[in-house]
């Protein structure tokens, strides 16, 4: 073997290891995010963190009750304005739609998807906020319920899309009109894509912080009704891991393993409904 | 997303009947209600647009052109300049670019071209994974872990070894650009990876098979075909990585110290435009307070749908070209 081509093979084998690392790298850091908030929140979860409203500042102890029903809330709000907007929105995508119109939906869906949730924000301020003159349960789902939308309606649609013409075409050939078809052919034939789109679209929205800053606020206390400010659990981790107290940075952990608990369980849910098999044979 | 496989398409049925049967079964109906959420869509992405453009009138009105050049941000006297919160977006997203790239496009090479089918999309499931994690999540850890280890280990080191060079002097504090630089770094390479893992795939066989036949080694084909053949999809993945760095809040917000300052070394705390309109928006002091920031908004969202419309683009333009070349 010639010193040249000992050398390419020196760095062909080097350079190939060395995307090995990368790959290492980038994948051990979720174990290192899971490894430190299971550490750090593992300890400092409590029944208390569930069932209790948060002490006055200085006092130890007390929960985050009025964090988790906020957060609930928000994401009932959210998913109600979302998913029934991306998911006919997807339909018509699909079924009904001429390739122009279709062009445009799919354009200021992909717009909205890359806007950055802080825009979003001041988006539900000026629209929810500013009107109603206080900050909301409601300006809050309405920012995440808009964070929602692009992502139920692209994947929806993809789905729609994969349901093979035989299926259509059968359905229409036995008489039944097209939107029977759709109803229950097509839709039954994509639920479960539909589903994990939904799941996703859900977990996504579930940890944003940004928009909720100034729409749903925050509050010590629960809040009645849809049109006082909340506490929510991402706004929660924010403030107490940024404050100067010891107390509240364990519960800052023990919020952020709850929250990514809930998260990373919906996705890795939404994932196994996929692997199970898409209902119809595909093409 | 999980399933991107698109199978040949079945497009709409289009029906010869008249529209009087057409509303008797109620497929009308159904066309003008789906359409009616679908138009919203649209609806809701200009007025969005709108609101930022009519909600900022005063400060775009007030400073011009001038806002972009201003480092004074003064909410008593209303002097509002975004200097340097332009300056500390862009320093923590070229930190983060610069870190995120070459581990980003490294591990994708790997698990595109080296790893078994099995291993690669094990792995890919974990990168999705990381990519779901919440951006506060990471705040979280870039608070308690990172600003630590930063102040303590990686910047004494750093300023040891580099500290002639201006960028690594001055004080240690942990926070500032640097850290900010890094979380995001953490935060944008599973969007690296994962697009250009899927770029790299399209790649036709043949291309790696006829480098590997000129006698090539396994990474010279690698490096110098199959990479250059997907240039295009990466650069594509680039720039969305960009992108959500430049929008970034929470993570950034948490740990980039929010001290308005420029400053050639990257030790030092600064500012960034999301950071600032967290901070600020809810306590502003007044209209045109609250419309600088809502400009700051505009900002970020003209730059963010630039950066995503060109990292589109150039993802299409590639995998139209691997699957051309693959037919042809």
């Amino acid at each position: 073997m010639s010193p040249r081509l000992r050398w390419r093979k020196f760095v062909s084998g080097f350079m190939l290891t060395m995307t090995g690392v990368c790959a290492l790298v980038a994948v051990s850091v979720l174990f290192f995010i899971l490894g430190y908030l299971v550490y750090h929140g593992g300890t400092s979860i409590n029944w208390s963190f569930f069932t209790k409203l948060p002490k006055p500042v200085g006092e130890a102890g007390g929960g985050m009750a009025n964090a988790i029903l906020g957060s609930a809330k928000l994401l009932l709000l959210a998913s109600l304005i979302g998913v029934p907007i991306g998911f006919l929105g997807a339909i018509y995508l699909a079924e009904f739609s001429g390739s122009k119109v279709a062009f445009l939906v799919r354009y200021a869906a992909d717009l909205l998807n890359g806007v950055p949730s802080i825009v979003i924000g001041i988006f539900a301020y000026s629209l929810v906020v500013l009107p109603f003159k206080h900050f909301s349960t409601l300006a809050g789902g309405f920012a995440l319920g808009l964070m929602m939308i692009p992502i139920t309606l692209r994947s929806t649609e993809e789905f729609l899309l994969a349901v093979p013409r035989a299926l259509r075409e059968a359905a229409m050939a036995l008489g039944a009109s097209k939107w029977k078809t759709i109803a229950t052919v097509i839709v039954p034939a994509a639920y479960r894509g539909i589903l994990t789109a939904v799941l996703l679209a859900f977990a996504r929205v579930a940890g944003e912080t940004a928009p909720l800053l100034f729409t749903a606020f925050g509050n010590r206390f629960w809040s009645p009704g849809w049109t006082q400010p909340t506490a929510s659990l991402p706004v929660m981790i924010f403030t107490y891991a940024v404050a100067p107290y010891e107390d509240w940075h364990r519960q800052a952990w023990a919020a952020g393993l709850v929250l990514l608990g809930l998260i990373l369980v919906i996705n890795i849910v939404a994932r196994a409904i996929l692997a199970r098999g898409i209902a119809v044979p595909r093409a | 997303m999980a399933a991107t496989t698109t199978v040949p398409s079945a497009g709409p049925i289009s029906g010869s009947r008249s529209f009087l049967s057409r509303l008797r079964d109620g497929d009308e109906i159904a066309r003008l209600i789906t359409f009616l959420f679908a138009g919203s869509v649209v609806l809701i992405t200009v007025l969005l647009i709108l609101t930022l453009w009519q909600e900022s009138a005063l400060s775009r009105h007030k400073f011009g052109l001038h806002f972009f050049v201003t480092r004074l941000w003064d909410p008593a006297a209303e002097q509002f300049g975004a200097l340097t919160f332009i300056y500390g977006t862009i320093v923590t997203a070229t930190v983060s670019l610069a870190i995120a790239v070459p581990l980003g496009i490294g591990a994708a090479i790997f698990l595109a071209e080296l790893a078994p089918a099995r291993l690669s999309d094990a792995l890919e499931f974990f990168i999705d994974l990381l990519a779901a994690v919440p951006s506060v999540i990471y705040g979280l850890l870039g608070v308690f872990i990172v600003v630590p280890l930063m102040r303590d280990y990686a910047q004494p080191a750093l300023k040891n070894t580099l500290g002639f060079l201006p960028l690594f002097s001055g004080p240690m504090y942990g926070i500032g650009f640097l850290t900010a630089g890094i979380v995001l770094a953490i935060m944008v390479i599973p969007y690296i990876i994962s697009v250009s893992r899927e770029v790299l795939m399209s790649v036709p066989r043949d291309q790696r098979e006829a480098a590997l036949s000129l006698g090539s080694t396994r990474w010279e084909s690698t490096w110098k075909v199959v990479v250059p053949f997907a240039r295009t999809g990466i650069m594509g993945s680039i720039f969305l990585a960009l992108a959500r760095a430049l929008g970034e809040t929470m993570a950034v917000t948490m740990v980039i110290g929010n001290t308005p300052t420029i400053s050639a070394s990257l030790f030092s705390p600064g500012y960034s435009i999301a950071a600032v309109i967290a901070n600020e928006f809810a306590e502003a002091t007044g209209d045109v307070h609250l419309q600088a920031l809502i400009e700051l908004g505009l900002v970020l969202f003209l730059l963010t749908f630039l950066l995503n419309g060109l990292a589109r683009l150039l993802i299409v333009i590639t995998s139209q070209r691997g699957g051309a070349a693959a037919h042809a």
